[in-house]
């Protein structure tokens, strides 16, 4: 039998989405809910979880993000983004009603295929637990077909703790959370140290049945990595979600190479064993 | 059309007198002729008007760091090897709007670019390694979910008159790349030049409506031994050679080599090899803006892993030594291409040996960490 192949798309194309809503989240950082202008467009997107979108300013420029959410009655899609750059200081003064560009989705997902019938363990630092959300969601919205899921979160402070409000709301739905700060303050009553102390300590765990996701700076995801393969996992069982200079979100542009990989198609998630051997060279 | 065998016709004749109507041909249908022209003393690619702007007469001299151009003893049109120039300039141009934006009432109005004005080009003169490199940059810019629209357009469009090489410059390593010197694919004319004219070899359809035109005879046998002893003559020429064999692994099994460090402290970082290379595919997008920000072009332009700020993200930079990113770039092209492509980034061509201006040689770069580690 023969298929054709539908022809390869523009990567440059765009659709105008309207920022719907804009959640503060912790300082620095907000979560815009887009909403495509177009109503077909808008039927037509989707995503998984994993995927990021290049949101485009006109006149400034375009920052790759993770998509962090899925507002389906507001048919939005969510962006939780820090202002650090000219892309994202410009989206932050847009406001609500305002206009930007956004082509996507890109890149490659969770593996959320591989959850049922798996101990499912998270692992987020900071802002890096957005682009886990979606996955998150995912898992606990097919929970009774997946075995005991957990998140182990760490922030800089008791009050960088993203997400925070939802916490409760996931403990309800079945997820174990532990937090840890790097510095505590007067009030806080809960963990301090590194995240990859949370991995340590987990219990129960059985290794050859789980799978661990992890998000955050790049360091931290590598520690994270060492103490769950101590733990007994194999790097097969481990996911990360890297992070590079982005322009063309396809492979064309050539500066999101890491050894073999454009972190844009290649990844931004990839299993472990994939890229260990180069998040272990130094400037590569 | 077999495998080795250019062309499933006969090869025809065309005199050396009869050059320029091919040319005309290809005009008369539309085309912008491109091909080697002498600029700033360099033999270049331009557009074409007449075969009088052919550099006829003229040969390139070439080393690691060196070129010049020298009369030769003859009168052969292609009696040169490749100068500073490859045909990416005209199909992945150095600097092509990707979009433009437009603020209106409701919002920017945001245009990707499609392609539609995409030039109709022939390029006149590919050596058997630019033909080769063509093919790298396809599996680049044209892949199975997304294709680059500049890109695509373009290629689509060329035509290609290949033109054998009849001597090799001592920079070129074609041979051990296995991409030439002999036109095997990929063109729609390939010519050969000898004394009072050109063996043409017909690569497909589009080739031979063009070439009828022109009435030719056939190739005599003469005409044909002729061209293969001078085609000969490129194999025979090639001194340079690049050790291929476990090349991938050899490169992405050492990135802690000392001579990294050691071809660091030579290297300037300087971006030559890879503005002049004919596979380097790097790019950055640019927004340029008029005064008041209403009109806005995505203006995409050559970058290179050789500048600093390539790896720029989150306040900081990832290859923030020289050495990293020689690392980055011989790794690439010759090893990681391998993984993200099916094949080498190099074709042997020998541009970055020749336009390096402290003469480093990845050959021998490479044989340097091959001997120390073998």
């Amino acid at each position: 039998m023969n298929f054709s192949a539908p022809p390869p798309l523009n990567p440059w194309t765009t659709h105008s989405v309207e920022v719907v809503d804009v959640v503060p989240e912790i300082l620095g950082v907000a979560t815009y809910q887009l909403r495509f202008t177009d109503p077909l467009v808008r039927a037509a997107y989707s995503c998984v979880p994993g995927q990021f979108n290049m949101l485009y300013l006109p006149g400034v420029g375009e920052a790759a993000v993770s998509v962090s959410g899925h507002d389906v009655a507001g048919d939005a899609w969510l962006h939780t983004v820090r202002t650090a750059g000219g892309v994202t200081q410009t989206l932050a003064g847009l406001g609500i009603g305002g206009n930007l560009a956004l082509r996507g989705p890109f890149g490659t997902s969770w593996p959320v295929e591989r959850f049922p019938g798996s101990d499912i363990v998270f692992v987020a630092g900071g802002i890096g637990l957005a682009p886990l959300r979606p996955a998150v969601e995912w898992a606990l919205d097919h929970g009774d077909r997946l075995g005991r899921i957990t998140l182990l979160y760490g922030a800089r402070s008791p009050g960088t703790v993203l997400f925070a409000s939802q916490f409760d709301a996931w403990r309800d739905r079945g997820l174990c959370i532990d937090v840890t700060v790097d510095r505590s303050d007067p009030g806080w009553l809960g963990r301090v140290g590194v995240v990859t102390l949370l991995v340590d300590r987990l219990r129960p765990l059985a290794p050859e049945n789980t799978i661990l996701l992890t998000c955050g700076p790049e360091v931290m995801m590598r520690y994270v990595a060492r103490a769950a393969l101590d733990r007994g996992l194999s790097a097969e069982q481990i996911w990360v979600s890297l992070e590079r200079n982005m322009q063309c979100a396809v492979g064309f542009c050539g500066h999101c190479q890491l050894g073999p990989a454009f972190i844009c198609k290649d990844g931004p998630v990839f299993p472990y064993d994939r890229m260990a051997p180069y998040l272990n060279t130094e400037d590569l | 059309m077999t495998s080795g065998s250019p062309g499933l016709d006969q090869p025809l004749f065309l005199p050396r007198e009869r050059l320029g109507a091919l040319i005309s041909e290809l005009q008369s249908r539309g085309y912008i002729v491109v091909g080697p022209v002498i600029r700033q003393a360099a033999i270049v690619y331009d557009e074409l008007y007449t075969v009088d702007d052919l550099p006829r007469g003229w040969t390139d001299l070439q080393e690691a760091g060196t070129y010049r151009l020298e009369r030769r003893a003859d009168e052969q049109y292609f009696g040169y090897v490749v100068g500073p120039h490859s045909w990416k300039q005209f199909l992945f141009p150095p600097v092509a709007t990707v979009a433009t934006a437009v603020a209106t009432e409701a919002g920017w109005n945001v245009t990707a670019a499609d392609g539609r004005d995409a030039p109709q080009f022939a390029f006149f003169g590919m050596r058997a390694c630019e033909l080769a490199a063509v093919a790298v940059q396809d599996r680049v810019f044209i892949q199975k979910d997304y294709a680059d629209p500049i890109y695509k357009a373009r290629r689509d469009k060329a035509f290609f008159v290949a033109v054998n090489c009849t001597q090799a410059a001592p920079t070129c390593f074609c041979a051990s790349m296995n991409t030439g010197p002999r036109c095997t694919v990929g063109f729609d004319l390939a010519l050969t030049e000898i004394d009072d004219g050109f063996v043409v070899e017909i690569g497909g359809e589009r080739g031979r409506n063009v070439i009828v035109a022109l009435g030719l005879a056939a190739a005599t046998n003469d005409a044909l031994r002729d061209a293969e002893a001078a085609r000969r003559r490129a194999a025979d020429g090639q001194t340079r050679s690049m050790p291929t064999e476990g090349l991938r692994d050899l490169l992405v099994g050492n990135p802690n080599h000392p001579r990294w460090t050691e071809v660091a402290e030579r290297c300037l970082s300087c971006t030559n090899c890879t503005q002049v290379c004919p596979t380097c595919f790097c790019s950055s997008v640019r927004e340029v803006t008029d005064l008041d920000v209403r009109q806005v072009e995505r203006r995409r332009e050559w970058d290179s892993c050789f500048n600093f700020d390539f790896s720029y993200m989150n306040g900081g930079v990832v290859r923030n030594s020289v050495r990293s990113r020689y690392r980055q770039w011989l790794t690439h092209k010759l090893a990681t291409w391998h993984d993200q492509f099916g094949e080498s980034g190099c074709v042997g061509c020998g541009r970055c040996i020749t336009w390096c201006p402290v003469e480093i040689d990845l050959t021998a770069e490479v044989a340097a960490i091959r001997g120390d580690v073998s």
